[in-house]
């Protein structure tokens, strides 16, 4: 039996880049639009990141990159999350994304990029639109 | 006047929460405080300038924030930006540099000499500063969490050319409790962080008193979310945690506050973000002679770099990030800033190219030789509106210092997470206003165009092949220095660290020696431990 309950959210800082204004901006949003948000905190390695995920079983990974290093961490994300069987879980990804890097990023297993100036209210909505 | 007319106009308040009138008179000044302690520049307290004549003398200093990939790469754009009239240097380090991580760090992975500088060792030093004359320029290293390893390596690197450490001019930025709110490039605990800015600050009253060993800094707080006032009040606790913890170890306030040096942020309101300096400059004169003591004026001196603020920038319609910088820079003269540097205008989304960093520079010569900016100090004092509005940004300043102060003091806040979700929760709510357009931003909520998707920047080509580069050198350095020598210099450092006393002189000694900054680090973590973030939300 499915158990309603609210959708979970896991936002992480990969990396060693320090700026989380934006990652706590959003987490912050997720939280007041009704969702079950956890902030991972910095510098998380891939391996977190999937740690975190599995043990709080969330429906919604989201990333948050600016030092331009989104490739390499979403290359290692994919694998771990074929490991871990995270593939169902919603992977996004926020902050500094050049449109040249967004295809590759895609064909990496990301589902929505949302870059710098994506309105708030549409990362919420593409989070209930596409967790089922 | 028609008191009547205007009362039926729509009210405004500035960031800070001030309701400002559409016409100043002399009697708001009165109410607001007075105009008896504006004072004279270069008299206390300071509230005109902190020095008499101010840029008839010397104008500001030109410092745009540069570094990235390989040393070697660094120098050349250091070399291009001071043959383009630069008169100071701002060094950029890549992240691992910054939380104190080798370039072979697994840990580094993908992030080497990606958003700065690369350094690992003293070479890496001598490297980016070969050819720049260190008596001519002076460098300001943006360098926080591994501060001690980075300011040994400058003194180390300029003694080694043959500069007296004892003259040497310079910043480091250094203020840790700042990276706690914003920014984010902590380390080592709250309480051991601050032990070892004091350290810094110590070593350099003593070895190299014309270094500015601590530059505080409300510009990224300001940038987390706090408004213009909390942005001074936050900085100002910062900097008295600093001065209180020196104190504590013995020295007298004269022998190191005239050293201590701030970093503040410019965007929104220009009269607001004039009056925040000449209130801050202000009351931290009277902090200093009333709190503190102070004989020595130059203790009492705000000395800051005040530069255009990314957060008032836009991702859309780039170009239109240039005006902006204009103003900005506008402002910071206006404010009588030292030092002046202003994000470029394709920085939100890249390594600045040369030609949007030679733009940020020429802005400022702009200003400088063309529109006589330099010709009188302080010309905005004795404006009602801008004198009244200082008397209300110096008493609100005062408020929030006083309301932390409270609460158990800063130190107690950040420690806590308090300060870091309070400028949170106003970063979401600042983004909700953006949404919304309560506050304007051209060409991103209004004046909106179908072009804006082609966007006219120019991507930083970042080379893969640098932390390959980085790697190579430092394998080298570790099979040709005196490892010896350098296990000497690192054990020296964990005992003095475990023993309390100044770290400084050993790391010093061991940067000499080629220790690198991921073995400097490691020895203070194995004594300190790690920080542990807040993360509640």
């Amino acid at each position: 039996m499915v158990v309603d309950r609210k959708i979970r959210v896991l936002v992480a800082k990969p990396g060693l880049d320090g700026h989380d204004v934006g990652a706590k901006v959003v987490a912050r949003s997720l939280k007041e639009a009704g969702f079950d948000v956890t902030y991972t905190g910095l510098r998380k390695s891939p391996e977190e990141i999937v740690r975190r995920a599995v043990e709080l079983d969330v429906d919604v990974i989201g990333l948050s990159l600016l030092s331009g290093s989104h490739l390499p961490f979403c290359r290692r994300l994919r694998e771990l999350r074929q490991e871990h069987g995270l593939k169902d879980v919603l992977l996004l990804v926020g902050g500094v994304i050049p449109e040249k890097d967004r295809q590759a990023l895609k064909d990496l297993g990301v589902d929505g990029i949302f870059p710098a100036g994506t309105p708030l209210d549409s990362v919420a909505e593409f989070i209930r639109t596409n967790v089922s | 006047m028609n008191r009547e007319s205007i009362s039926d106009i729509k009210p405004v308040v500035n960031e800070s929460g001030i309701e400002i009138r559409p016409v100043y008179t002399p009697e708001d000044v009165a109410a607001s405080g007075g105009s008896e302690r504006i004072g004279m520049p270069g008299e206390f307290p300071f509230t005109r300038g902190i020095h008499r004549s101010m840029y008839r003398k010397q104008p500001w200093t030109m410092r745009q924030y540069a570094g990235f990939g390989t040393p070697e790469e660094t120098n050349g754009r250091f070399r291009y930006l001071i043959d383009n009239g630069q008169t100071g240097l701002n060094v950029a380090f890549d992240l691992p540099t910054q939380v104190g991580l080798d370039s072979d760090d697994s840990l580094a992975e993908g992030e080497v000499g990606r958003v700065g500088m690369a350094v690992d060792t003293l070479k890496d030093f001598e490297i980016a500063f070969e050819g720049i004359d260190l008596d001519k320029i002076t460098v300001s290293l943006t360098i926080n969490g591994a501060a001690p390893a980075l300011i040994a390596m400058y003194f180390a690197m300029a003694e080694k050319r043959g500069y007296d450490v004892a003259r040497l001019r310079g910043t480091a930025q250094n203020d840790i409790l700042k990276e706690f709110i914003g920014r984010g490039t902590w380390v080592f605990p709250v309480e051991p962080s601050i032990k070892l800015v004091g350290d810094t600050i110590l070593y350099c009253a003593e070895n190299a008193p014309l270094y500015s060993p601590v530059s505080v800094c409300g510009y990224h707080i300001r940038e987390s979310g706090a408004n213009p006032v909390e942005e001074m009040a936050y900085a100002f606790c910062i900097a008295k945690a600093y001065i209180d913890h020196v104190l504590a170890r013995g020295m007298a306030i004269d022998d190191f506050a005239s050293r201590l040096s701030f970093n503040f942020d410019i965007f929104g309101n220009l009269f607001e973000q004039v009056a925040k300096f000449r209130a801050a400059r202000r009351l931290w004169a009277t902090i200093l002679k009333e709190q503190y003591h102070a004989a020595d004026p130059r203790s009492m001196w705000m000395r800051m770099i005040a530069g255009g603020g990314g957060a008032g920038l836009t991702v859309e319609q780039p170009q239109n990030n240039i005006v902006r910088g204009a103003y900005y820079a506008l402002v910071s003269a206006l404010s009588g800033t030292q030092t002046m540097a202003l994000c470029c205008y394709d920085e939100a989304y890249t390594i600045p190219s040369e030609a949007a960093a030679r733009i940020s520079l020429r802005t400022m010569q702009i200003l400088m030789e063309e529109i006589g900016l330099c010709d009188t100090v302080d010309p905005l004092a004795g404006s009602y509106y801008v004198e009244t509005l200082t008397n209300q940004m110096e008493e609100r300043i005062r408020a929030v210092m006083a309301a932390v102060d409270a609460q158990g003091g800063i130190v107690k806040a950040i420690s806590e997470g308090r300060i870091q979700n309070a400028v949170s929760r106003q970063a979401l709510d600042r983004v909700r206003k953006l949404e919304r357009g309560e506050i304007r931003r051209v060409g991103m909520n209004c004046y909106r165009a179908e072009e804006d998707e082609e966007r006219p920047i120019e991507f930083h080509p970042f080379k893969e092949e640098v932390a390959a580069e980085q790697i190579v050198r430092l394998d080298r350095i570790r099979a040709e220095r005196d490892n010896d020598a350098v296990r000497r210099a690192l054990d020296r450092v964990q005992t003095d660290a475990d023993k309390e006393r100044n770290v400084m002189p050993a790391v010093v000694e061991a940067v000499k020696q080629y220790a690198s900054v991921g073995e400097l680090t490691k020895c203070l973590v194995d004594v300190y431990g790690r920080y542990e973030e807040p993360v509640d939300l």
